[in-house]
């Protein structure tokens, strides 16, 4: 299958060249349409009452006079619920969508109030009496693990439509998902060891505020048809999940996902839509919910980390052991934290051979915001510990950082974990473009410090995918695809694709989807795997409707296919030249008349070997430090995008720098923080993201086009790689530039500065030998309390 | 209330609520869904729109306040013949979006610097759109898109200025005849 790939000729016509989006203009004039925009006939709005509690049992819930207030049409609870299946969740069927009995975080929706209008379903949320028993809330990871603890759920629950998480240990712990890695002998590996570096690290919870909030408009007609549009990234998941929760079979259950404004791994599966859904069925009207980002804040988070992880080498500078312990806040719900926990384990181990290894990984339940994917699922939060120690374990045997990743990496073709496809990609080539673009910038000026960091992810998800074109015989191509255009550009790669192979202009082919109810499946639009998938069976696709074409044109002919050529586009047969829809028109003898050619992908041939393909991340930084107020700014920022053959080179480059950007964020500002019960920062006012002003003085985004991935030509997905790296290129740069190692993010103004002082304080004391400095030790005990340990 | 207002160029009135905001009553009454709304606390910029040349944050202006003033939306910006807006046009060029959701009040921030300062420097530019925020491109796109349209503009206005002299002359030599 892969010869099909080699057999491609080079001078590409349509790919691999930056043309126009096709969503482009749409989105410039205002006139693009996403779910929020959406407004149907007799629509009415719902409005949600939320928990004012972390872990609450629910008395009772009066909703008599809510439902009496003008403008409301009815009241939904978790009382109400009966019929329906109402728990949900792809992983672990946990997640009630309304909750039932009881509350489990602040926030947590109980009540739906149905309005003609949105302020009428607002206004009426007052009027529901709710009597709660407050329980003792779960808050954090160490009061989650301890013996007796309170259970967040002490249920059993069934798993959902993925297989495998049927070993379910919530019922009587709060863990979630537990998963263990191990081969060689790591103890003995350690015991031999020339080094050690060892410590433990945090990666912050982070909200990834996509701009557009969670929306979605339900209508369920009582006949037993359901259609809900939503800003969901994977409608097919969404879909399954409300077969589940309303029993009815997939072909009256239709989900419609226009543009959607921003994921970044927030809308993977299912959120409001079963709860929407119900809203409808409860009131036989068309519904919208539509969350405010305060709303969106209380709805999915990422699992923030606890990692301790012992990273050893022998006396020549060779890794020979790592050893972790990974514990995630996965929050109230599994959601997907059960597979960022297996991705955590697996993505730990980075782009390194290593001989010896042993991960242990817990999602834990609290009674916080659920957790589930964000951008780079589960590799976010380890590369940070990861790349840190890479860096604190070359400083200890004295070899340059660079050199001792080169000296570990994985080359092309070797395998990093047993039984899984080699590396596909060039890390070490990926790290010295990195490294010779940073040296470029000359020699290092004082209070500067650069760092080159990398992760490797099992990226693509299960490759299940499928896909329709269809060829008509005005020479126009419709692609029917189950990807989401989520501004990822798929839209505009998968007719660059389908253009390349029918031989049409690209004005020509059409993107048809995402809507369940006309688009084949397709798993997902995630994990970085649209390019290499669905470009894959669309490219597949294409060919099957060229050898249709062929066949009709051997009958037209009356001469065996072997006896003309063909070329993009069409086929020669002597002086004779004939394109594909010139075929199609003449052997239906029928104008308007088109074919289809479709693929079907599955976990054989290439996509036998999992993962699909190695997501590798390569990023550099060159920071300047503000050693007065501890303030980081970015002086270069480069990436470099290993991914076989960027069909839209531009896009591409985007996709780095727009992740790279979050992990930016991350670094320096973002956290979610609570106190006690309570998420503190949950607004837009209160949490900061990167802005126009956090621009790198200098950006530099490098492709690598090795045509070494199993899509289209070659290619490989992208846009998660370059959010796994900043953290730890961060974290390094700041060590090269002052000499302090903060192993918490984000490098805060504040974390940094007082980091600045504790070494100061150091310092002065071991000069003059006197403890000196009491202000600032105290400051440095409450900076060090900030990172709770476990 | 009763309301009188221009609205991308033609007069409009309306009967409002007096509680209503300027988002609502665009998106809700007049059916403009290209202005976008997010963070309800005027700092993401995504619901931008122009009232008298300057940029507001829709979701938290009261829609009153724009009787008898001139609203720009998104929608408003390509002229009526199609041809967009050299702005949206540089967008096009430089990817300046993706998920597009910030992109109509990217564009409407955008367009009212340029209309005060048509030769902003990069740190002007960065500046002034710091209260627009975009989670998907990493604003680069964004700044060379507005480097474009800011060039593309002083062509057209220097272009639109030779025209203005040479009627003048034109004129000049007729009344000299």
């Amino acid at each position: 299958m892969s010869d099909l790939n080699k057999s491609v000729v080079k001078n590409f016509a349509v790919v691999n060249h930056s043309v126009p989006r096709a969503d482009g203009v749409a989105k410039v004039t205002g006139s693009a349409t996403y779910a929020s925009d959406i407004t149907l006939e007799r629509m009415a709005w719902a409005k949600l009452l939320r928990s004012p509690f972390a872990h609450a049992k629910i008395l009772s819930i009066d909703v008599s006079e809510a439902k009496r207030q003008p403008g409301v049409v009815d009241v939904l609870t978790g009382n109400d619920l009966g019929t329906l299946h109402p728990y949900y969740g792809h992983a672990v069927k946990d997640h009630p969508l309304l909750a039932i009995g009881k509350v489990r975080f602040v926030g947590e929706p109980l009540a739906a109030v149905i309005g003609e209008d949105e302020l009428s379903a607002q206004e009426a949320l007052e009027k529901i009496k709710v009597a709660y028993q407050e329980l003792t809330p779960v808050l954090d990871i160490k009061s989650a693990l301890a013996p007796g603890a309170v259970l967040v759920h002490g249920m059993d629950y069934i798993g959902g439509a993925f297989r495998g998480f049927d070993d379910f240990p919530g019922g009587t712990k709060n863990i979630c998902q537990a998963v263990h890695v191990e081969w060689g002998d790591v103890d003995a590996a350690f015991a031999s060891a020339a080094h050690i570096a060892e410590g433990e690290y945090y990666f912050p919870m982070v909200y990834a505020y996509a701009m557009e909030p969670y929306v979605a408009v339900a209508d369920y007609d009582p006949k037993g048809q359901l259609t809900v549009y939503s800003s969901a990234q994977h409608p097919f998941m969404v879909r399954h999940d409300l077969t589940e929760v309303f029993d009815l079979p997939l072909n009256s259950v239709r989900v419609i996902v226009p543009y959607v404004g921003g994921g970044y791994g927030s809308k993977s599966y299912t959120k409001i839509e079963p709860l929407t859904a119900a809203c409808s069925w409860k009131t036989s009207r068309p519904v919208k919910l539509q969350l405010s980002v305060e709303e969106a804040f209380l709805t999915t988070r990422s699992d923030d980390a606890r990692v301790n992880i012992r990273t050893a080498v022998d006396a020549s500078g060779k890794l020979i052991a790592k050893q972790a312990t990974i514990h995630l806040d996965t929050g109230a719900y599994a959601e997907n934290s059960p597979m960022v926990c297996r991705k955590a384990a697996n993505r730990i181990v980075g782009p390194y051979r290593f001989p010896n290894v042993r991960i242990d990984c817990l999602a834990i339940y609290t009674n916080t915001v659920p957790a589930s994917s964000y951008r780079g699922l589960g590799a976010a939060q380890i590369t940070f510990p990861v790349e840190s120690q890479m860096d604190e374990l070359a400083h200890k045997i004295g070899c340059d950082p660079q050199e001792f990743r080169l000296r570990n990496l994985a080359h092309s073709g070797e395998s990093i974990h047993p039984g899984l496809r080699p590396i596909d990609a060039d890390v070490p080539g990926d790290i010295r473009i990195a490294g010779e673009t940073l040296r470029s910038n000359g020699p290092l000026a004082p209070k500067h410090g650069r760092s080159v960091c990398c992760s490797c992810s099992d990226a693509g998800a299960h490759p299940v995918t499928l896909a329709m074109v269809q060829v008509y015989a005005d020479g126009s191509v419709s692609v029917l695809s189950g990807s989401t255009e989520i501004g990822q550009g798929s839209h505009t790669v998968l007719a660059q694709i389908a253009a390349e192979e029918m031989g049409v202009p690209l004005e020509k082919v059409r993107l048809v989807g995402s809507d369940t109810g006309v688009t084949l499946f397709e798993r997902s639009t995630g994990a970085s795997r649209t390019t290499t998938l669905m470009g894959r069976a669309v490219m597949e696709a294409c060919r099957e409707a060229i050898a249709q074409c062929k066949s009709m044109a051997a009958e037209l002919l009356s001469v065996p296919a072997s006896e003309f050529t063909e070329g993009r586009g069409g086929i020669r047969y002597g002086k004779d030249w004939l394109s594909w829809p010139e075929i199609i028109e003449r052997y239906f003898q029928m104008e308007g008349c088109g074919i289809i050619g479709r693929a079907y992908l599955r976990r054989a041939g290439v996509f036998k070997a999992v993962p699909v393909f190695w997501e590798i991340g390569v990023a550099g930084v060159e920071i300047v430090l503000d050693e007065e107020t501890g303030k980081i700014s970015l002086h270069t920022l480069v990436t470099v995008g290993d991914v076989g053959l960027a069909i839209h080179p531009a896009m591409t480059e985007g996709q780095d720098l727009g992740a790279a950007t979050m992990g930016l964020g991350i670094g320096l500002f973002e956290e979610l923080i609570y106190e006690g019960q309570q998420l503190m920062n949950g607004t837009l006012l209160e949490y900061r993201v990167p802005r126009f002003s956090d621009l790198a003085r200098r950006i530099e985004l490098k492709l690598v086009e090795n045509r070494d991935g199993v899509g289209p030509y070659g290619a490989k997905g992208g846009g998660e790689g370059s959010v796994n790296p900043i953290g730890a290129c961060l974290a390094n740069a700041l060590y090269q530039a002052a000499g302090v190692r903060i192993r918490s993010l984000p490098l805060t103004p504040e974390r940094v500065w007082k980091a600045l002082q504790e070494k100061k304080a150091q310092a002065s004391s071991a000069q003059r030998k006197s403890s000196g400095a009491p202000k600032i030790r105290a400051q440095t005990r409450a900076y060090k309390t900030r990172v709770p340990k476990t | 209330m009763k309301i009188a207002f221009e609205l991308n160029g033609k007069a409009r009135s309306l009967e409002i609520e007096p509680r209503e905001t300027l988002t609502e009553v665009l998106r809700a009454r007049c059916r403009l869904t290209g202005v976008k709304l997010s963070c309800e606390a005027q700092v993401c910029g995504s619901c931008t729109v122009l009232v008298e040349g300057l940029p507001v944050s829709s979701c938290t202006y009261l829609a009153y306040e724009i009787r008898d003033k001139r609203v720009t939306t998104i929608e408003g910006l390509a002229d009526g013949a199609g041809h967009l807006h050299p702005l949206q046009q540089a967008f096009l060029d430089n990817f300046a979006f993706q998920c597009g959701f910030c992109t109509p009040g990217m564009i409407l921030a955008a367009k009212s610097l340029l209309d005060q300062n048509v030769h902003a420097s990069d740190e002007e530019i960065l500046a002034y759109m710091s209260g627009n925020l975009c989670r998907c491109t990493g604003y680069l796109g964004i700044l060379k898109a507005i480097r474009q349209a800011s060039v593309e503009l002083q062509r057209q206005s220097q272009g639109k200025g030779r025209n203005r002299e040479s009627k003048r002359e034109g004129a000049n030599d007729t009344s000299n005849e």
